[in-house]
């Protein structure tokens, strides 16, 4: 194991009769670029805001760089960088005030961390004087990534920095991350999207305020414990119900414009399968064995509530 | 130091970029002192009366031309009935009913005796109030003259007499906007002060800004002083701005020295600077602020002596009121300006709002947190 910069044990948070996080528990090392996917509400907000100093914990020890985030919540704050979900720079601003702005809270200057910031604040630069409210999400995206880089934190704290983001934009960003890790830069960064799970050195799904698995995302597919078919048809929405019916089938969902149908055993029944659909008058456009994806091993996950495994 | 200097430059900066915020600071004060010290005056012109004069002699006429000539009263009609007049005063058309009955001027010569009656529209318990001294006052006078001439010029000389004569001091033309606007300017300081802070860094929340203020090291109290100073400036500047223009416009007196009405003032919007920040820490939108602020300005204001006077007031009402820090320093501006009062004098109001400050400050910051 390498050495931990963020070291979390049996983290509990409750807001009223809400369960927000529970027992959670994991380690990121140094320059692990290490990503929590789940759905909105999954928890991921307030883990964020937890190791950020921003939120006390209910219960649980959270270390980020060996500091403790309730004890030495000070010493955290000058060697993390934040990028919250919502966009949270100062709209009336430009892009340079902005930038300037945080830079001197952080007690530094731009041009003493120019470096750092360079490959991103380029691509900005030429806006500087435009306000900050007035940019593209894109352009907002890297301005808030530049902000929370400005004062070279050892840590990355970047809480769904994707989201609203166009497809393009999304793209370049993971790039610039991958780009900022060669730095040796930690990096926690939290998603929605599964596809961008592949990204990360190591992924956290979580579900309910609980981590349901955490490995790398080549791990957790080949840990995937069942076989899986594409299938294409007309009607997926009755394909989706027939599907359901078919014997032996352990899970049916729905996958882009096909139905993804989970099986268990390594013997898969291809040419049954395609025979059942046609008497229920389906016209099969195609049946494929699939390798999973982390998507599918999240629904997978989500059937089966069980013991966190931890690698 | 240099951290919190940006940060009065950053909001500075906002400030000014906001197309909303140079119209506040400049235009209202001019609207404010122009609007509410024209029309919020308990000066009574043009009472409107209704002579009902039942005697129609000599004497009750003179009574009446008594009223007609004081700058005061202005009379709308005369009736025989006093039904007709008193049904004037319920459509609201008068504000009085003279009414002097038969047998006025038999009476005063005869009997030395004789009545009048005046009806007041006493909605307005104040101006009621006021409408029945300006008229008593007019009577005594009508009396006097009454007996210099019916009397015998030489009994009355044998008789003793006090003569009451007066003369208004600190402001000896009863000029009510000299009252006025001393008390305004308190307001528009008030207001800015209250309103700007408070909602300023409740922006901060809604925009979601202060998150990331939150997790930089800059520490609250770096926060705050740097939050608070631009409106501290704006607040001064804004009194510096209204008292020109009070001076400009209503030609009001500056008797006192300035620099205890800066110094006064400065403790002065700590408190209110104070109090915005602590409505700031128990609301989560600038909609919520504006309303627990106002809320506290209504109450503050009424009962700041602004425009009712506080020694009226019941003595609970008068004891709460030591906690309204509106009054002090109406109190001091009063007193400074039209009076010429040195810092002896205020002393005992300056002193209670430097406490007030230090204690609004501190609870301000102690609730003030970082972490949620």
């Amino acid at each position: 194991m390498p050495v931990t910069s963020v070291n979390v044990q049996h983290l509990t948070k409750r807001f009223g009769e809400t369960l927000a996080l529970d027992d959670i528990t994991f380690d990121a090392g140094k320059g692990e670029l290490f990503g929590f996917i789940g759905p909105d509400g999954a928890g991921k907000t307030t883990l964020f805001r937890i190791m950020t100093t921003l939120l006390l914990p209910d219960a649980g020890i959270c270390k980020v760089e060996g500091y403790d985030v309730v004890k030495d919540y000070r010493k955290i704050r000058s060697i993390c960088g934040y990028m919250p979900g919502k966009f949270s720079l100062y709209h009336d601003l430009t892009v340079e005030e902005n930038l300037n702005f945080f830079a001197t809270i952080f007690g530094t200057t731009i041009r003493e961390n120019y470096d750092l910031v360079k490959e991103i604040y380029q691509q900005i630069e030429p806006f500087k004087d435009r306000k900050a409210g007035k940019l593209s999400g894109g352009m907002k995206q890297k301005l808030a990534l530049s902000c929370a880089m400005i004062h070279k934190p050892e840590i990355l704290f970047l809480d769904e920095p994707t989201t609203g983001v166009d497809a393009v934009s999304r793209l370049e960003f993971w790039e610039m991350l991958k780009r900022l890790k060669r730095s040796g830069i930690t990096i926690l960064v939290s998603t929605p999207y599964m596809d961008e799970a592949g990204l990360c050195d190591r992924v956290a799904l979580m579900q309910n305020g609980r981590i349901m698995t955490i490995n790398t995302p080549r791990n957790i597919i080949r840990n995937y414990p069942l076989s899986l078919l594409s299938v294409k048809a007309g009607d997926i929405y009755r394909l989706l119900g027939d599907l359901r019916k078919y014997p032996d089938v352990h899970s049916v969902y729905p996958f882009g414009q096909s139905a993804h149908v989970a099986f268990h055993g390594p013997d898969i029944e291809k040419e049954s399968l395609e025979k059942f659909l046609n008497k229920k008058n389906h016209d099969v456009v195609e049946i494929m064995q699939v390798e999973a994806t982390i998507e599918d091993c999240f629904m997978e996950l989500m059937k089966t509530p069980g013991e966190v495994i931890n690698h | 130091m240099r951290t919190i200097l940006y940060i009065i430059q950053k909001e500075f900066l906002q400030v000014f970029r906001n197309k909303s915020m140079l119209p506040i600071i400049f235009v209202v004060p001019i609207v404010q002192l122009i609007i509410l010290v024209n029309a919020a005056t308990y000066e009574m012109k043009h009472i409107r009366l209704s002579v009902v004069d039942f005697d129609l002699s000599g004497t009750s006429r003179k009574l009446v031309s008594k009223f007609q000539g004081s700058p005061f009263y202005e009379i709308r009609s005369a009736h025989f009935s006093y039904r007709e007049a008193e049904d004037q005063m319920k459509r609201g058309n008068i504000d009085m009913i003279l009414q002097v009955p038969a047998g006025f001027e038999k009476g005063l010569l005869k009997e030395n005796r004789a009545k009048v009656q005046f009806v007041i529209n006493a909605i307005n318990g104040q101006s009621a109030g006021l409408i029945n001294a300006y008229s008593t006052m007019i009577l005594l006078d009508y009396n006097r003259e009454l007996l210099i001439e019916i009397v015998n010029p030489a009994m009355l000389a044998g008789t003793r007499n006090i003569q009451t004569d007066y003369s208004y001091w600190y402001n000896p033309k009863l000029n009510y906007k000299t009252y006025m606007v001393p008390g305004i300017l308190v307001l528009l300081v008030t207001i800015i002060g209250l309103l700007l802070s408070g909602m300023n860094i409740v922006r901060e929340m809604e925009i979601g800004t202060i998150e990331q203020i939150n997790v930089t090291p800059i520490n609250k109290i770096q926060f705050i002083t740097g939050k608070l100073m631009p409106f501290w400036i704006i607040g001064l500047f804004e009194l510096a701005f209204g008292l020109a223009v009070g001076k400009l416009l209503f030609d009001i007196p500056l008797e006192g020295n300035l620099g205890l009405i800066f110094m006064s003032a400065s403790v002065y919007l700590f408190v209110i600077l104070s109090f915005g920040l602590l409505i700031s820490t128990i609301t989560q939108t600038q909609q919520q602020a504006m309303l627990v602020s106002f809320f506290f300005m209504v109450v503050f204001i009424l009962m700041s002596g602004l425009f009712t006077s506080i020694e009226s007031m019941p003595l609970w009402a008068q004891n709460l009121d030591r906690l309204n820090p509106l009054m002090y320093f109406i109190k001091i501006m009063r007193m400074v300006l039209l009076k010429g009062s040195g810092f002896a004098d205020i002393s005992h109001h300056f002193w209670s709002l430097v406490v007030y400050a230090v204690f609004s400050l501190s609870l301000a910051i102690l609730r003030y947190r970082k972490v949620s």
